[in-house]
């Protein structure tokens, strides 16, 4: 692991973004049971082809049941000056519920280790600002202008756990083992230009949304001004941001049916959409027209998690899938795992340990969104057409 | 004028006595009257030759060369040729100088100080022979969200309910730019209507009405309504995919058309309802917006009269105060906006505005779609941008710097046989684009001259996806404002930071 640059990328290297390859993986129990961290362990790290040690990380989410109205805040300090800067701060703009440090182990004859924390937050009620857009608001702050401090995540009843390591030191530094979660992303990286710093690892996060990916963003630049116009700051020199980002402005702020804005991000081909029928038609051509600059470019396959209205583990590849995507289905249908190579589900079947059997394993189509939702299953699988099963109506029209 | 006070010509007819067959060819061909025929030789009066070209290509015998006339002139790095040439012009006839085409100064093209990106290992570049590239792009407003409702009762159900303003589908991120039938023959602006029809993109027809033979191209036709309302009638309005304010041009900020009489024959007076030989001279503003509400009151008035069915836009002259402006008209209501940068080409204008007014479109587009993003309203409206589009790799360029849609005229007509004499404005053109004769338009073949542009831009079109292939991006809208796949290498740091490109190497 490296003991350093745990809050920002070093100076030299601020004017560029890092490029990496990956590995990711996720898991979500349908009925909401709860599961230590040992699976998705596993499944991370039997992918050690896609790491070189320069960055890991998890996401749990329904790991803190005992404050699951709470914004969770999770930091990364470099030092104890900064975090009481930060908790002041939260101070002064809201209610500190609970403040702790995440449990760490810390391999012996380190000496400056980062320092771990999480907040329990609540922000002042405003009038015309709600809670998610003045815990947005704080985190791109503190972010972008809190020298030494860094916001992991900031959902609610779920957490970040990430730094600069292979993942399996990760796992052990952050003892992912003993959270308890209902659904788990997790990646690690391949960085090919910089030493990465401990905030660059992946999950990347927003409110409840967590981001795996594998790839690079072709069309960062348009992404990144799009988003700039909503009010995003993207600071974080990677293009995983813009896609965390993206899945907030779309399914959050937009309200856009998830079915929806995956299509906005990997929309069909125009000669596609030629073949759809009327309704269908109109919509999609508009969605591509409208949301011009969410559209995703480049390689990439991604994993995210969202929790609003309810927990949903989604799967995504570019439309020319120039990143790979497995998806494994439990026998009892409970569990949906999904992951770079199925070499994480094959590791689980050899642990003598756990019960572990699929029933079904299988390859998404290009652009196509495996949608897993809590309570529902799977409700879309990623071999549909966009938007098969919909029934598409337009308002005002008979 | 006394013989002391003439000017030296630009160019030297050279005639190879031994090769000229003495057909007279060439004579006939030259519509400047530079050469004739004194019953043993051909001679030439070289102070009437604008080496348009004509008689050397047309020379059986391949005899005529042109060159540059440059022997004589004391030299001086301050007062230039060109600058000893206005003064001699301007105070022999003591008038304002005409010119035509676009900005001839040798100003350093920004555009050409941008380099682009391609991608290495971490991601793949895309071949476009073997995979789909995208570059349809949809002309008009777009909401700033849509808005979906899923049914309660059953998931399965979704509504749309926002609804879309009309947008127009075209096929390439590219649009001839408003040149009016009395600037250009009625042959090169068939030939350019069938060629955008065929090539399903967007022409502007300028201020001068539309010509009934031309309704047909209608759906491919942004029509302009100028300070001049020349042959604005409902027609006109309803024939057009599109509707354009023209408030500026890049050429000429802050003016308006001048069309020479002598290009005002039956067709014109006809097509923009003046009488026949008088000078079409649009006047300088509009003379009902004085102001940006007056503007939004037009736009919603022109919405009306076409009861909301087509785009709206406005065309500006890249100034200084352009964003701020652009800001104005999107909520005034504009559904694109064009931006026209100081090296815009033209019919006619005072060489003095051509060549000292405005700004250069790169800078305008960057400071634009900075603007209208700082406002939230970038993603509503349709940005095109021209003045001076030479060839694909402008076009790439202002796509990556902010633009939808590039906007060009110039390689148009080069296409169909321009050679940039700029001499548009006497109505002479030898090759029959900008002139009103009868004689010199029936030069202009419509079907080669369709043909032309029509190769022209599918070749823009492959080179600009074989660009977005070795970025790795599969469609244009991504590489839309995607300012990270441009570096910039000219002199000045302080370029790059108004274009909003990091220095090639960072
Ligand atoms: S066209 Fe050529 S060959 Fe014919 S008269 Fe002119 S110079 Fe001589
Ligand atoms: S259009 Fe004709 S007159 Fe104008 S520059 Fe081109 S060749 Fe010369």
């Amino acid at each position: 692991m490296y003991w350093k640059n745990y809050t920002s990328l070093p100076k030299q290297f601020r004017n560029e973004r890092v490029f990496d390859g990956c590995g990711i993986s996720g898991y979500m129990n349908i009925d909401g049971k709860r599961e230590n961290g040992k699976k998705i362990i596993d499944m991370i790290t039997i992918l050690n082809d896609r790491e070189n040690g320069l960055g890991a990380g998890f996401a749990a989410y329904g790991i803190y049941p005992e404050h699951h109205d709470c914004y969770a805040l999770h930091f990364l300090f470099d030092d104890e000056p900064s975090k009481s800067n930060v908790l002041d701060y939260l101070m002064d703009v809201g209610f500190i519920v609970q403040s702790e440090a995440i449990p760490t182990k810390i391999p012996p004859n380190v000496d400056n280790p980062p320092i771990t924390w999480r907040t329990f937050f609540h922000p002042q009620e405003k009038k015309n600002l709600s809670e998610d857009e003045q815990v947005l608001q704080i985190v791109m702050n503190i972010n972008e202008n809190f020298e030494g401090a860094f916001v992991m995540s900031s959902g609610k009843n779920m957490g970040v756990f990430k730094g600069n390591g292979w993942s399996h030191e990760i796992a052990e530094f952050y003892k992912i083992q003993e959270y308890k979660a209902n659904m788990w992303l997790a990646h690690s990286r391949f960085p090919t230009n910089t030493p990465g710093w401990w905030g660059g690892a992946h999950p990347f996060n927003l409110l409840n949304t967590c981001v795996v990916h594998n790839g690079e963003i072709t069309s960062y630049g348009t992404n990144k001004r799009y988003l700039e116009s909503f009010g995003y700051k993207c600071t974080l020199h990677t293009d995983t941001e813009v896609i965390a980002y993206l899945f907030d402005l779309l399914c959050r702020k937009h309200e856009m049916p998830i079915e929806i804005s995956s299509i906005a991000l990997a929309p069909p081909l125009f000669k596609e959409i030629e073949r759809f029928e009327k309704n269908y038609k109109i919509a999609l051509k508009n969605i591509r027209a409208t949301y011009r600059s969410a559209m995703l470019n480049g390689p990439f396959s991604i994993v995210v998690g969202l929790a609003n209205p309810i927990p949903t583990m989604i799967g995504l590849t570019d439309r020319k899938k120039l990143r790979p995507l497995v998806i494994g289905v439990s026998e009892d249908d409970n569990t949906i795992y999904m992951s770079s190579e199925e070499a994480s589900f094959r590791r689980l079947m050899l642990d003598p340990n756990i019960n572990f059997a699929l029933k079904e394993v299988w390859h998404p189509k290009s652009g196509t969104a495996i949608v897993a939702t809590m309570g529902r299953g799977l409700s879309r699988n990623g071999l549909e057409k966009p938007l098969e099963k919909i029934e598409l109506t337009i308002e005002g029209d008979n | 004028m006394s013989i002391s006070h003439s000017i030296a010509p630009y160019y030297k007819v050279m005639i190879e006595r031994d090769s000229c067959k003495k057909c007279k060819r060439c004579t006939t061909h030259c519509s400047y009257g530079a050469l004739s025929y004194n019953g043993e030789r051909i001679i030439a009066d070289n102070s009437k030759c604008v080496a348009c070209q004509r008689c050397v290509i047309m020379c059986p015998a391949g005899a005529i060369h042109i060159i540059k006339n440059e022997s004589f002139l004391p030299p001086h790095g301050n007062y230039t040729r060109r600058i000893r040439n206005a003064i001699w012009a301007q105070s022999g006839n003591g008038g304002v100088l005409l010119s035509a085409a676009g900005n001839d100064r040798e100003i350093r093209s920004i555009f050409d100080d941008l380099l682009l990106d391609a991608c290495q290992v971490t991601n793949p570049s895309i071949d476009p022979l073997r995979e789909t590239i995208e570059t349809k792009i949809f002309f008009g407003r777009k909401p700033s969200k849509i808005d979906f409702k899923r049914d309660t009762m059953n998931p399965n159900k979704i509504c749309l309910k926002t609804e879309f303003m009309p947008n127009f589908e075209v096929d390439m991120p590219i649009m001839v730019g408003h040149m009016s039938l009395g600037s250009i023959s009625y042959n090169a602006a068939m030939a350019i209507y069938q060629a955008c029809k065929e090539l399903n993109i967007l022409a502007g027809s300028g201020e001068g009405g539309l010509h009934p033979d031309f309704y047909e191209f209608g759906s491919n036709i942004i029509t302009e309504v100028a300070s001049g309302r020349f042959g604005v009638d409902i027609n006109y309005l309803h024939n057009a995919a599109g509707i354009e304010i023209k408030i500026g041009q890049g050429a000429k900020p802050g003016h308006g058309g001048h069309l020479p009489g002598e290009k005002v024959n039956s067709l014109i007076s006809q097509t923009r309802m003046i009488p026949k030989g008088s000078d079409a001279l649009s006047p300088y503003p509009h003379h009902d917006v004085y102001s940006i509400e007056d503007l939004a009151q037009l736009i919603a008035a022109l919405k009306e009269a076409t009861r909301y069915k087509v785009p709206i836009g406005v065309k500006i002259a890249a100034v200084h105060n352009s964003a701020p402006i652009a800001v104005g008209i999107v909520r005034g209501g504009a559904d694109f906006l064009t931006l026209d940068g100081f090296r815009g080409g033209t019919g006619a204008a005072p060489r003095i505005i051509r060549d000292h007014a405005g700004i250069p479109i790169e800078l305008a587009i960057a400071a634009v779609d900075e603007r209208l993003r700082k406002e939230n309203l970038r993603d509503e409206i349709t940005l095109v941008a021209g003045g001076s589009i030479r060839y694909s790799a402008d076009l790439i360029k202002a796509i990556a710097l902010g633009a939808d849609v590039a906007m060009c005229s110039m390689p148009v007509l080069i296409a169909m046989g321009c050679r940039v004499c700029q001499q548009c404005f006497r109505g002479l053109c030898s090759w029959g684009i900008a002139t009103q004769q009868e004689y010199l338009v029936k030069r202009l073949d419509v079907d080669v001259a369709r043909n032309r542009i029509i190769n022209l831009f599918h070749s823009w079109n492959e080179e600009l996806k074989e660009v977005l292939g070795a970025m790795g991006i599969d469609s244009v809208e991504s590489l839309r404002s995607n300012r990270d796949r441009l570096r910039y290498i000219g002199p000045n740091p302080k370029i790059a930071e108004i274009l909003g490109v990091k220095h090639a190497g960072e």
